[in-house]
Formats: structure tokens, C-alpha cells, sequence
């Protein structure tokens, strides 16, 4: 394995926990946002160029913002 | 070590189940959903990973180098794109229990409401 | 974490957060056990002999004149699991459009669970000027990932989401009213149908032209050109279509559920 790939699967082993641990879903959206971008530079490692793109697309823009959407939808009286 | 991406793939959707166990908001649960889904995406590519192989793309690199395999790369991307798709899905339920309900905290949710 | 105490209100029949917690962490324990025990078994990391995969990385590019493997596996090899794929975002965002569209109807009465008194500032002329200036760039950049699909990575899938995402940036422009009054939704919806529709198609011409479902029957051209790859680039267009469609439509849906409302409640105070 190379320091790159061991570098990312570190970063990603911490950042699902932290994705979990907010509990707020604001600043949960945002948390999730740089999971995407550590899951697509894992993939980058993993020599999956093409599965990184698609989860840097997805998980950093178009999904944060469909969260946030729903958020602002939703409300926020319950936090 | 060449255990190390199954490990963590578990240990990411542990986690994932974690949170969508003691969650106390459907966004908060939905968004633990696709960490679970993440975890399978590092699984398959772990599985189909080869020790310093190529990816699969041979435009400026001779036919016969060593590349990982292309299949559970086309799986995973496509996976990736449709799972996103379908947790926005989720979070329009959210919005429409908010909307009958009134709460968006599971354990409120009363299933004979209604 | 900061999880711990339960709602007060709680049914009787009902466990406590704290016991749920507890049988979690005991299942848990055996889910890790049982995984760990299946992953066990399989082949170390890095050592995967699997041949159905390293035998298309050998004869993709002198079968199919594509130099993406992968995207010769999604369009080609296996188009088929592809079109599933497809047909599950299509019932997705179908199931979404139904959801919040049936909110919409009832929203006749004052909307109640929206910031009262929230004022939306528009956007300066800064951001105004760069988000319309990048609504360009963004198209053209989707559009170049998804026509070089087959050569480089890439493809209809990545594409079509980049490209929804410049409805992102009319949004943040504050155009997004604008937008709306001359958007032709049925246009969307059409765009996502095509894309659809396109995929079955293609597949079904090459019954006409004497191959298989889903085969390539247009001419190949050059490995590493632009039109290269026969119907996988034709297939990577009409996904490039259905994903733009499906994801502009989820976020419109959004939008809509938020800006209309906004707009309804400041028309009422205003």
C-alpha cells in the first residue's frame, strides 16, 4: 500500500464518525461535504479516477445542497 | 496492512448504522444512510484494487500494463450518482413528514397516527 | 457525542434510547465479527485475480475502440445493469416530483414552518456577475466529460450532474425567479424522458441492425478519438441527458418548495 492510500483511508476512517457525530444536520451538511471530497480523493488512490469524480461531484455539490434544501424546508425548530 | 481497506469499510458502516440507530432527525438519519451506502463504495474498489495497477483508462499507457479491475469501478460509479438520486428521495419523505406530523424526529413518529 | 437523553414524551411499549443503544452495540459487536470472519476470506488487498475484469481491461480497446475501460463496461458490456441503474433514478426523482408535489397543492394555507420575518438579501453585483459569467463554463465542462466518456475519465454520469449543478449557480446569482418565469419545465421533463427513452432506443436499433441488445452497431472509429466507440457514445449522451434532467429536476423541486414559498409570504407582508 502507499502512504497516499493509508493517508486517505485514515482521513476517511475519521471523517465517517465525524459525519455521524454532528448532530446538528446544518452543520452535519457541510461535515458531509468534505466526506465526499476525502471519499473522492481515497478513490483517487484507489486508481478510480473516474468513481472520484462522480463522489467529488456528488458528495461535495449536489448533495450538500439537496440536504440543505430540505433543511430549509424542514425548519429548524427541532435543534 | 492488506487487511486494512476491508477493516475500515466495516468500521465506516458500523459507524453509519450508529448513527442511523440513535438518530433524532430524519436528515440527521438519512445523511447516516449514505455513509453506510459509502462504505460499500471502498469495499468493492478495495476488492478490485491491484498493488500498483493502472486505472483502467489506456490512452497514453501500453495495453498490457497491470490495471485494476474496470468492472466494480463501472458498478460503483453508477452507484454513486443513482445513490444520490435516491437519498434526495429520502429527504423529500422527510419533508413530508414534517409536514404530517409535525416533527422530524423518529422517535415521535407514531406509525397509528393518522 | 452528544446523543444520549431520549424525547420525554415516549409510549410505553416503546424501549429506551439508552437499551436501544445497548442492543446495538451487542449486534454491532457480532455484525463486526461475522464481517470481519466473510472479509477474512477474501483475497489480500491488491491481489485480485478476478478474470472477467482484467480480461476486458486486455480487449476492450481492440473490440470496442474505447480507451475508458470503464465506460465501456457501463455502456457496453454491461448496458444492461446500466439501464437499470437509469430506470432506478428515473422512479426516484418520479417519486420525488409526486412527494413535494403534492405539498405544493396544500400549501394554500399561511405557510407556518418557515423563519418568520427572514429577509433574503439579493446578491450583490460581484456574485451576480460571477456565478452568471461560470453558468457557461459549467455547461461547457459537463459537456466535454460527457463526449469524452469512452477516452477519458468521465462519462454521462459525471457529466449530467455538473451540469445541473450550473442550475446552482443561477441560484446563487439570485436569478433563480427569473429563471422560473421562463423555465419550461415540461422542457426538463422532457430532456430526463429523452434520456430515458434514448438509452432503449439505441439498444433496440441495434436489434434492427442485426445484434444484439445494447451491442455496438455504429462504426468505431480511432481508439482515442472524439467519435470513437460506436453507440457507447451515443448511450454516454443519452445518460448525460436523463442525469441533467433528473438532478435539475430535484433541485427545482427543492427550490420551488422554498423560493415560492418565501415569495408567496412576502407578497402577503409587502
Amino acid at each position: 500500500m502507499t502512504v497516499l492510500q493509508i493517508v486517505a483511508l485514515a482521513l476517511v476512517a475519521v471523517g465517517a464518525p465525524a459525519v455521524v457525530a454532528a448532530r446538528d444536520p446544518l452543520r452535519q451538511a457541510f461535515v458531509a461535504s468534505f466526506y465526499g471530497l476525502l471519499l473522492g480523493v481515497l478513490f483517487f488512490a484507489f486508481a478510480a479516477p473516474d468513481v472520484a469524480l462522480s463522489s467529488i461531484v456528488i458528495g461535495s455539490v449536489a448533495l450538500p445542497t439537496i440536504i440543505l434544501l430540505a433543511l430549509a424546508k424542514i425548519g429548524d425548530k427541532d435543534s | 496492512m492488506s487487511f486494512l481497506p476491508f477493516a475500515i469499510a466495516i468500521w465506516i458502516f458500523l459507524v453509519g448504522l450508529y448513527g442511523v440507530v440513535s438518530s433524532h432527525h430524519l436528515v440527521h438519519l438519512v445523511i447516516c444512510l449514505s455513509v453506510v451506502q459509502s462504505s460499500t463504495y471502498l469495499l468493492l474498489l478495495g476488492i478490485g484494487y491491484r498493488t500498483n495497477g493502472a486505472a483502467s483508462i489506456f490512452v497514453d499507457i501500453p495495453l498490457n500494463t497491470k490495471a485494476v479491475d474496470p468492472v466494480v469501478k463501472a458498478l460503483t460509479l453508477t452507484d454513486v450518482v443513482v445513490g444520490a438520486a435516491v437519498t434526495a428521495l429520502l429527504l423529500a419523505l422527510a419533508v413530508q413528514a414534517q409536514k404530517r406530523f409535525g416533527t422530524v424526529d423518529p422517535d415521535e413518529l407514531d406509525p397509528l397516527r393518522d | 457525542m452528544s446523543a444520549g437523553e431520549g424525547p420525554a414524551r415516549r409510549r410505553d411499549s416503546e424501549i429506551s434510547f439508552a437499551t436501544r443503544r445497548r442492543l446495538f452495540l451487542v449486534s454491532g459487536a457480532v455484525l463486526a465479527a461475522l464481517m470481519t470472519w466473510a472479509l477474512a476470506g477474501m483475497p489480500a488487498f491488491g491481489d485480485y485475480h478476478g478474470i472477467y475484469g482484467l480480461l476486458l481491461n486486455r480487449v476492450a480497446v481492440p473490440q470496442e475502440h474505447a480507451t475508458n475501460v470503464i465506460t465501456a463496461v457501463n455502456f457496453d458490456y454491461r448496458g444492461f445493469d446500466t439501464l437499470g441503474e437509469e430506470f432506478i433514478l428515473f422512479a426516484a426523482v418520479l417519486g420525488l416530483a409526486l412527494i413535494l408535489r403534492e405539498r405544493r397543492d396544500e400549501e394554500e394555507g399561511p405557510p407556518d414552518d418557515d423563519a418568520v420575518g427572514r429577509q433574503v438579501s439579493g446578491a450583490s453585483v460581484a456574485v451576480r456577475l460571477i456565478t452568471v459569467t461560470l453558468v457557461g463554463p459549467t455547461v461547457l465542462l459537463a459537456g466535454y466529460i460527457i463526449a469524452h466518456g469512452a477516452i477519458t475519465p468521465g462519462g454521462g454520469f459525471q457529466g449530467g450532474v455538473i451540469a445541473a449543478t450550473a442550475l446552482l449557480f443561477v441560484y446563487l446569482g439570485g436569478e433563480y425567479l427569473a429563471l422560473r418565469r421562463i423555465r419550461p419545465l415540461p422542457l426538463v421533463e422532457i430532456t430526463k424522458a429523452t434520456g430515458a427513452a434514448g438509452f432503449v432506443l439505441i439498444g433496440i436499433a441495434g436489434l434492427i441492425w442485426g445484434v444484439a441488445f445494447l451491442d455496438n452497431w455504429l462504426p468505431k472509429g480511432t481508439p482515442g478519438d472524439v467519435f470513437s466507440a460506436g453507440t457507447m457514445q451515443l448511450l454516454s449522451v443519452a445518460v448525460g441527458f436523463e442525469i441533467t434532467g433528473g438532478f435539475v429536476l430535484i433541485l427545482s423541486e427543492f427550490l420551488d418548495q422554498t423560493i415560492v414559498l418565501r415569495r408567496r409570504r412576502g407578497a402577503r407582508s409587502g
